[in-house]
């Protein structure tokens, strides 16, 4: 196994990489569920670097990891160049976290809440108004509201402005987007852009696969283990194989054709179309593929190759990963 | 300290905007007292008395006169058969009848020996002592009464009087019950609930991951409470003075001491409490199971601890309430002072200290 030694002098790193995990494992009820296994990761300065991965990965249990909320089993983490265990003050005090609930005090109204924010990170509101003015300007109107009367997304953006009051240096945000409108969650991504041009770091996590590209870097991570670190685009375009769409008038009917087939690697429904990749490729797969729909007696059958998002390259690294494994957990 | 003191206000804030809470702060303490004040009184007045006089003579119909003149009984006279009695207590018409027979006057002044009965419904065994013992008594006066030349004989008359609580105020007794009952669900139940409920909204992982001391999370929610069930302590205290009139003989001082002592170890288990759960109604039910339900048994205000099986009076001993209570009732109804109670404080102090060190060393500065 590689050892990077990177690890073992992180204070000449910590400067331009924030965020360190090296080898994080941890498991719950007395080692009976596994939660992460192994977990390395580096975040450099001013990322905005993203944590990719389905309900039950295992993305909140690395965050109170990293904000010093649990202890690891083994493996090291330094945050801002603070071990988590040993510096855990210094860390509290330097980050902001905005947990997976919105967690405000709802009987509080927006106004209430960032100043009690902001009194319990020894600053005021007025000393970073800068940071937060674009966000804050926006749910000023009912600054006077209580922050349980406010809709998903002016929630989202008053508990990211009690994350932000105080400055810090690393901004951890769990699922901010879960449970937010389609419109409230672009507005969000564009705020990160913002907040990244501050020069803060920030690691997100989502369950949404399209949200993937808006990070300058993404892991992604099923199981409690990483699969791939890297860009959004070479994560894509890691995918080894062409890939087909297809379609027929009847799609369900297509799928479990295709399923059969045994030229057929996988098969599986995305949005409104099937995705097919091929045991042996030789270069006429979509030809291939109509001719067997058409013995099949399916009609108004469309095949294209496509480019693989992020989401088909998930969908492949967990299936062969969790083969060699099996289940496992 | 301004982390503190904002942090304080904001837990007013919780409480204030709250109607629940606010609900068992100022109103539980009103319903209790007057509740126990005036619905729960053990004292028995107005029973309805069926009085069936067969005997239609003077003396018959004095003795009748002199049961209404009583403010213990509703006489109502009716000419009732044995049977139509019966059928009346079956249907729980009347409590107590009494049946003045036939000849009563002739058999008192000429046989020297006369009888009556009374009828009591038995399966209300309180009232039926009362109205028995209330009988008996009138009866002896009024047989006093008709033959005063034969009263130069021997006789032994007891003199009774209750001490502390000389005209039989049934609420006396209650007064410190309920305070104790109301302070410990204030600081208990509403102290934990309003710890676990940062855990449940999720705000304890932000004040975790921030500069605030993680146990200075208690402290700020203790205070609140603290000052709040002083004011409680007061609100019950005008109660009971001015509207059960309740008297407060001992030193009101004395009194303020003793219940800041009993406010921290109730504060105390609140916070042991909020540390073991995460869900508010874990933390509302073991308080109000857990201590409420002792709190009214094991602290002798509505059942007597004398009469309880020894291994239950040694659990008594655990409740702190019961130590509360007594020293309340030894200062507040007897007036007693420092050195009839230390025995009572020192307990509450050295149970406070025991669960204050148990918390603040199982508080968690991080998840498992």
């Amino acid at each position: 196994m590689k050892r990077n030694n990177v690890y073992t002098h992180p204070d000449a790193v910590s400067a331009d990489t924030p965020i360190i995990a090296d080898r994080i494992s941890k498991s719950y009820n007395k080692g009976t569920v596994p939660a992460l296994s192994d977990v390395s990761l580096e975040v450099k300065k001013g990322e905005l670097f993203g944590l990719i991965g389905p309900d039950g990965a295992g993305k909140t249990t690395l965050f109170r990891i990293l904000t010093t909320l649990l202890l690891a089993d083994s493996g090291q983490a330094r945050v801002s160049g603070y071990d988590v265990v040993q510096n855990f003050k210094q860390i509290r005090r330097t980050v902001g976290y905005m947990p997976g609930k919105f967690s405000l005090y709802q009987d509080l109204t927006v106004q209430e809440n960032l100043t009690f924010f902001a009194t319990l990170f020894g600053t005021s509101v007025a000393a970073h108004y800068e940071l937060i003015k674009d966000i804050y300007e926006q749910i000023k109107p009912f600054s006077d509201r209580r922050a349980g009367k406010l809709s998903g997304g002016m929630k989202q953006k008053l508990a990211l402005c009690c994350a932000l009051i105080h400055k810090p240096e690393v901004l951890f945000l769990d699922e901010p987007t879960t449970g937010v409108d389609v419109v409230s969650r672009r507005e969000f991504w564009e705020m990160l852009q913002q907040l990244k041009q501050q020069g803060i770091t920030i690691l997100v996590s989502t369950p949404y696969m399209e949200e993937a590209v808006r990070c300058d870097r993404i892991a992604l991570i099923q199981n409690g283990r990483i699969l791939q670190v890297d860009t959004p685009a070479r994560i894509a375009g890691a995918f080894p194989v062409k890939l087909y769409a297809a379609k027929a008038a009847s799609i369900y009917g297509l799928l479990k054709d295709l399923r059969a087939w045994n030229q057929v690697e996988s098969c599986y429904a995305f949005g409104e179309w099937l995705h097919v990749t091929l045991r042996q490729d030789t270069g006429n797969g979509t030809a291939l593929i109509r001719e067997y729909a058409e013995t099949r007696a399916h009609k108004q059958v469309i095949i294209q190759c496509i480019a693989p998002t992020i989401e088909d390259r998930f969908i492949q690294l967990a299936t062969s990963n969790a083969l060699p494994n099996g289940s496992g957990h | 300290m301004k982390q503190l003191f904002v942090f304080i206000r904001k837990e007013f804030y919780h409480v204030f905007r709250d109607r629940r809470t606010l609900l068992i702060l100022f109103g539980l303490p009103l319903v209790q007292i007057l509740l126990f004040g005036y619905a729960l009184t053990s004292e028995v007045k107005n029973i309805a008395l069926v009085v069936t006089n067969a005997s239609n003579d003077v003396l018959g119909q004095q003795l009748t006169n002199q049961l209404q003149a009583s403010a213990f009984f509703k006489v109502q006279e009716q000419q009732l058969s044995p049977t139509e009695i019966e059928r009346a207590f079956k249907k729980g018409h009347i409590k107590a009848a009494l049946i003045i027979p036939s000849g009563f006057g002739s058999d008192f002044i000429k046989a020297r020996h006369a009888t009556l009965q009374v009828l009591t419904d038995g399966s209300e065994p309180n009232i039926s002592k009362t109205v028995l013992q209330y009988v008996t008594a009138i009866v002896q006066d009024f047989q006093r009464a008709q033959q005063p030349a034969t009263s130069v004989a021997f006789t032994i008359t007891p003199e009774l009087r209750m001490l502390y609580n000389e005209e039989g105020n049934g609420s006396i007794n209650y007064v410190p019950g309920v305070l104790a009952l109301i302070l410990m669900i204030v600081c208990t139940a509403l102290t934990s609930v309003a710890v676990v409920r940062e855990k449940e909204t999720g705000t304890m992982e932000i004040l975790l991951v921030s500069p605030f001391k993680p146990v200075m999370v208690l402290v700020a929610k203790a205070i609140p409470f603290l000052i709040l069930s002083l004011v409680n302590f007061a609100f019950i205290l005008l109660l009971a003075v001015y509207i059960l009139n309740v008297p407060i003989a001992g030193s009101l001082f004395l009194l303020f001491m003793i219940t800041l002592l009993f406010i921290a170890t109730s504060l105390s288990f609140g916070l042991l409490i909020s540390n073991a759960t995460n869900s508010q109604q874990v933390a509302l039910l073991i308080s109000m199971m857990g201590l409420m339900l002792p709190t009214i048994i094991f602290t002798g205000f509505i059942f007597p601890l004398e009469n309880m099986p020894l291994p239950f009076q040694w659990i008594s001993n655990l409740v702190p309430a019961k130590w509360y209570y007594a020293a309340v009732k030894s200062v507040m109804l007897k007036g007693l002072g420092f050195a009839y109670v230390w025995k009572e404080m020192g307990i509450l102090c050295v149970m406070t200290i025991l669960l204050l060190t148990i918390t603040v060393n199982r508080f968690k500065i991080r998840f498992t």
